[in-house]
């Protein structure tokens, strides 16, 4: 019999278990799976880049290899396969909308009931002979490992937290050492999700844009090089929140997120303003308003990283936000108040 | 490097009820920020202000020793439920828009 149905290129074969053919999934990333992850890494089309739940089989597995969990987002599930070369295992995909396992854990989509829910669904007691589920570390914040053995009965370990240490956890026992277990904040993953902090801030750019555009209409020259370069600062304001204090982070002194990106902006401002030659109100426009913009970028990198707690997010905003405002208006009301005087 | 990043200080909802603590361990393990540590048979809150409140350690604790007011520490999600009056909501399981 011929299947109809066509499988996605990262599927191999079809490998037979004790519940039916499961797909054999690829450990080696092709050009189209980077195209994709970098498309979701810009912010296209993320929420939907996700793969269908349910049991799949990685190299030969059989009734006694391990079985790992994951989320649906296509960029973990790849995350996930390409680590697991020379491995026989069977993965389990939880439908967690296309999210990643960290989020997913804290929305409770990767959580207690979809695992139960999937161990059922893909009837895994006639898959393995053994009671053992892996799942990541981080997927811990919605899963009750104790609530999956009593509905189930498997036994919910954790893993490491980077699938890349995966191959050594199962070798190893499945034990995993307090290294594997604590989340990490490396130069690169600090600048992961940069691009799309970046895409999200158009509203911000867009609305300076508009601020200097329309500020030089009493000069009657809207279009030019000076309109140009009058946005430029802003620009800058905004790399600053999304890249500079991503990058620098753990050298800008401060707890505060907010007050990491008032900061770099405000010393960057201050040189800016020592070189160029506008005059004193306009600086003080440019101090006011430019580390108010990295600092309200900078406060919302908070969901980004690993060593925030909602409970700070809040006490800092309680600060962050009105001082923001109030700055940014007054740099707004000093500006208007300056070209009304030239007028 | 991560050991240097700490955020705000004293701020952390996580409590623990050392009477119904059986030492099993499972909170220590599931930590991603190793605030806890076992000693003795016991927990113990040994690196407060490291804490996230990821909730982790309290929902998978079987007896119910540790608790915290779990969220996601992340100022989009609090603007977003200020503004829509909900709780914290980053919208990252809605349709195109995500943080």
């Amino acid at each position: 019999m011929k299947k109809r149905y066509k499988s996605p290129w990262w599927i191999n074969s079809w490998h037979p278990s004790g519940a039916g053919f499961v797909p054999v999934i690829s450990t080696r990333l092709v050009f189209q799976d980077r195209l994709g992850g970098s498309r979701a890494r810009w912010g296209i089309g993320r929420m939907r880049y996700m793969i269908n739940p349910g049991l799949y089989a990685v190299g030969a597995p059989d009734a006694d290899s391990p079985v790992l969990v994951t989320a649906n987002y296509k960029l973990s599930f790849d995350n996930l396969r390409k680590n697991l070369q020379h491995i026989n295992a069977w993965v389990l995909v939880l439908d967690t909308k296309g999210v990643n396992v960290w989020c997913a854990a804290g929305k409770g989509t990767f959580g207690t009931e979809e695992v139960i829910k999937q161990i059922s669904a893909v009837n895994l007691s006639s898959v393995v002979r053994h009671r053992t589920l892996i799942l990541p570390q981080l997927g811990a914040p919605g899963v009750a490992a104790h609530e999956v053995t009593r509905m189930t009965g498997f036994k919910v370990v954790y893993g490491p937290v980077r699938a890349a240490d995966l191959p050594y956890f199962v070798e190893n026992g499945l034990k995993a050492g307090r290294e594997m277990r604590t989340v990490s904040f490396t130069l690169r993953e600090r600048l992961a999700v940069v691009p799309v902090e970046f895409v999200k801030s158009w509203k911000i750019a867009f609305a300076a844009f508009l601020f200097v555009l329309l500020s030089s209409y009493p000069s009657g020259d809207m279009i030019s090089w000076s309109t140009f370069f009058r946005f430029l600062p802003y620009v800058g304001a905004i790399l600053i929140g999304c890249l500079f204090v991503p990058a620098l982070l753990p050298w800008i002194p401060g707890p505060s997120l907010a007050f990491n990106g008032w900061l770099v902006c405000i010393v960057a401002t201050i040189i800016y303003t020592l070189f160029n030659t506008d005059q004193l109100a306009e600086n003080m426009v440019y101090l006011l308003i430019l580390p108010a913009i990295s600092s309200f970028l900078a406060l919302n990198y908070t969901g980004a990283t690993p060593y925030t707690s909602l409970s700070g997010v809040k006490k800092e905003m309680k600060f962050a936000i009105p001082l923001i405002v109030f700055t940014a208006a007054s740099g707004i009301v000093l500006h208007v108040i300056g070209l009304w005087r030239a007028i | 490097m991560i050991s240097a990043m700490r955020y705000l200080k004293n701020v952390v909802t996580l409590e623990l009820d050392i009477s119904r603590c059986t030492g099993c361990g499972k909170c220590e393990e599931v930590c991603p920020r190793a605030v806890l540590s076992l000693n003795d048979g016991k927990i113990s809150i040994s690196d407060r202000d490291a804490c996230i409140e990821c909730g982790a350690c309290s929902r998978n604790c079987p007896f119910e020793a540790m608790t915290v007011a779990a969220g996601v520490g992340c100022a989009y999600a609090v603007i977003r439920g200020t503004l829509k009056g909900t709780a914290p909501d980053c919208a990252c399981s809605d349709k195109y828009d995500c943080c």
